[in-house]
């Protein structure tokens, strides 16, 4: 017989995890208790805020595919947890969360640090259960992986009660193969495969968007084999980044608000449409009144509820985008469409004179945050991972970095959590101490979880901080510029010396004003053995562009 | 707009209500009308709920309620697709009786199912539209009390549950 905490710690590592993000307090102290005996075998990571916690499992999972898991104390613990749930239920992030609970008898009561987590989370959840006996503890973690890691992912909440956690039971765990109300992977129906290969074969300007599904379902070289037979050209959305090599011949760019030019113009001439593993994100198609309208769809795609949801699809094929990607490029016929692809080169061309080659190679005047990720792309390693936060940088880094492999882009896609990068990126370091891990955050963004700095100092985690300071909430200014006639309502920051700050926490810290100094500080940064914070200060008011207006269609992209 | 019946078959969890019901909360859709009781096949719960909303809004509906773990099936229904039935309950003071209302009791074939010193009750089942029928009828009598079930359905078109949790893979 052990303990509740003891089975709960025992089933964290039945499952394989390696890693714990949590911060301890009463209602979860006796599996804190547990841990202290099993630190050879599974390892926690204390973070300065349990909003870091969650942040920082979601960049162990995204860079790992696997489950990331969290451990915090009931009420304020748990309550801290909310955002990165939201954050990675929307992005679909496999994570398991344990929050402890006031003892049984006291539910309902308003015990100290009593909260209803269930009833909280449910929303931000794909799953959750409250766990109030021994017995049930290891059954309840086994669903929960089963549930997080399965399908569509998504991040699932275990809420233990205290007495639940002390019990004595015993341990046999059995992993959760199959829960009979659900049904993670649809069957794929040959007839639409077929449906679908005719559809391609018979179009003269096919287009392919593909998103985070590619990388989910590992199906990054059925894309490439796809892609290569069909000589379709190809966009990513934010998340789908990395997928397939931007060098790939049919790689045209990146779709959205701040997308590339060609893509999103080009959306509204193609005949037919094919999406993988993507949902049709507001931010990727503006106006839907406007969006694809002479085009038949085909939708390649694992979750039910994305079909028709925000773009009607003439051919809908459900399931693993891994397999149906191989059933139809065995379906399919051998083509090229140089003339097609000839289109989206031109407006590309255009896009670089008016727009990247001032972003990217700046000669007077402030900084661009885009000659810091050129510069980034010039030194980094091939399969570094950018981390991101959110706002103009993160547009901009999306923009110009060069994603050579899969699972090098995590950034809050759906949800756009400020603060999300600093803690996302500490977790994806973890993953891997020899991978590069490049985190560009905003003065504005690093603020929301600069505690965690603290983090890596501790773990020691080799993580490259890139602050890009506009000494603005630089993303907000540029709509007040635009939409508010320039009247920047509480957009300027005071900031704080952030290199006092960074190396107070022990980081190798380097502040850049001056274009010629720019060079060799990346260059710096990115041979540094450990932590390194680099900060650039840039221009305060440049724009994002190309731009997609709230409201406009794709076809009203702008170019400044 | 029109008026469908959605049934949801669930495993007994605990908060799987809620789970349902903030898909409807969260898209600012009002439900009309909620039953929960056990199914005929042992720990599976069958819901039923009315709603009036757009072709393509029940589509989306009944696509996010599959969407849960817990959820087995759901479908939905036109009204006439289904045999349903609520069942409405009539608090009527003991002054209010007279010949006039035995006349209205045997037109609606309602009956008393309750009589006690100051008040009867009286039971009526069939659609909205009925009890509502009987309902404006009832008032000027100083009806006390009026409670109205959701409604219980009853598919037309041939499925099972059984047959579906059979086939799982
Ligand atoms: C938690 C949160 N609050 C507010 C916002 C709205 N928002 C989006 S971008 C942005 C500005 C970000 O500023 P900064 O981090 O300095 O990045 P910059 O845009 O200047 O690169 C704000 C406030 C948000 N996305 N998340
Ligand atoms: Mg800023």
């Amino acid at each position: 017989m052990v303990r509740g905490a003891d089975i709960v710690v025992k089933s964290l590592i039945a499952e394989n995890a390696a890693y714990i993000f949590g911060y301890p307090g009463g209602a979860i102290m006796p599996v804190y208790d547990a841990l202290y005996d099993y630190s050879d075998q599974i390892k926690h990571v204390l973070t300065r805020h349990e909003q870091g916690a969650i942040h920082a499992a979601q960049g162990y999972a995204r860079v790992s595919g696997e489950v990331g898991v969290v451990l915090a104390t009931s009420g304020p613990g748990a309550t801290n947890l909310i955002t990165g749930l939201a954050d990675a239920q929307i992005d679909s992030t496999p994570l398991v969360c344990i929050t402890g609970q006031v003892a049984a008898h006291l539910l309902g009561s308003d015990a100290f640090q009593e909260t209803d987590v269930v009833g909280l989370s449910m929303p931000g959840t794909k799953w959750n259960i409250q766990v109030r006996s021994v017995e049930e503890i290891a059954p309840a973690i086994a669903k929960a992986f089963h549930i997080a890691k399965t399908g569509r992912p998504g991040p699932v909440l275990v809420d233990i009660t205290k007495n639940a956690q002390v019990e004595f039971g015993e341990f046999n765990y059995v992993p959760c193969q199959k829960i009979r109300s659900y049904r993670p992977y649809q069957p794929i129906k040959e007839q639409l495969i077929a449906d679908a290969a005719a559809l391609i074969d018979s179009a003269e300007r096919p287009y392919l968007l593909f998103g985070q599904g590619v990388v989910l379902s590992h199906a990054e070289e059925e894309l490439k084999d796809f892609l290569d037979k069909t000589g379709i050209p190809a966009a990513c959305t934010l998340l789908g980044s990395g997928a397939l090599p931007e060098s790939h011949p049919n790689y045209v760019g990146k779709l959205g608000m701040h997308g590339n030019y060609a893509p999103n113009l080009l959306t509204n001439k193609c005949d037919v449409l094919i999406a993988v593993g993507m949902r049709f994100d507001d931010r990727v198609t503006g106006d839907l009144k406007r969006y694809a309208k002479q085009a038949k769809v085909i939708h390649l795609e694992l979750d039910p509820a994305e079909i028709d949801k925000n773009v009607k699809c003439t051919v809908p094929v459900l399931g693993d985008c891994k397999k149906s990607l191989k059933l139809l490029t065995s379906a399919v016929k051998n083509n090229a469409h140089p003339e097609w692809m000839e289109k989206f080169r031109e407006l590309e061309g255009q896009e670089r004179e008016a727009v990247v080659a001032n972003d990217l190679h700046g000669t007077h005047g402030g900084l661009h945050m885009g000659e810091v990720i050129h510069l980034i792309n010039k030194f980094k390693e091939k399969d570094a991972v950018l981390v991101t936060d959110v706002g103009q940088h993160q547009m901009i880094a999306w923009r110009y970095f060069d994603y050579k492999t899969t699972r090098t882009q995590v950034t809050s896609g759906g949800l756009g959590t400020m603060g999300f990068a600093l803690p996302a990126a500490l977790g994806a370091q973890l993953h891997d101490y020899s991978k590069q891990v490049i985190c560009v955050v905003g003065d504005g963004g690093i603020q929301m979880t600069i505690q965690e700095l603290g983090t890596i100092m501790q773990t020691k985690a080799p993580v490259k901080v890139v602050l890009l300071n506009n000494n603005y909430l630089g993303m907000v200014r540029q709509w007040q510029q635009l939409f508010f006639d320039k009247r920047y309502s509480f957009t300027e920051l005071e900031n704080p010396d952030f290199i006092k700050i960074a190396e107070a926490y022990s980081f190798k810290a380097r502040k850049v004003t001056e274009r010629e100094d720019l060079e060799a500080a990346v260059a710096e940064m990115l041979v540094q053995e450990g932590p390194y914070f680099l900060e650039v200060v840039v221009e305060k008011e440049d724009n994002v562009f190309p731009m997609i207006a709230t409201g406009c269609s794709v076809e009203e992209v702008r170019l400044s | 707009m029109e008026r469908y019946t959605i049934l949801v078959y669930t495993e007994n969890f605990i908060g799987i209500l809620n789970r349902i019901t903030i898909i409807f909360t969260r898209r600012g859709i009002n439900i009309n009308a909620l039953t929960a009781s056990e199914s005929r096949l042992d720990g599976i719960h069958k819901i039923t709920i009315e709603v009036t909303v757009t072709p393509e809004q029940i589509e989306q509906l009944v696509k996010q309620i599959e969407k849960i773990v817990d959820v087995i099936k759901a479908y939905f229904f036109m009204d006439d697709e289904v045999v349903y039935q609520e069942i409405a309950l009539y608090k009527i003071p003991i002054e209010s009786l007279d010949p006039s209302l035995e006349k209205v009791i045997r037109q609606f074939n309602a009956h008393i199912i309750a009589a006690e010193k100051e008040f009867v009750v009286l039971e009526f089942t069939g659609h909205k539209e009925d009890t509502q029928a009987l309902l404006e009828i009832l008032k000027p009598f100083s009806l006390l009390e009026f409670s109205r079930s959701g409604r219980v359905a009853i598919a037309k078109p041939k499925f099972s549950v059984q047959e579906f949790l059979n086939n799982q893979t």
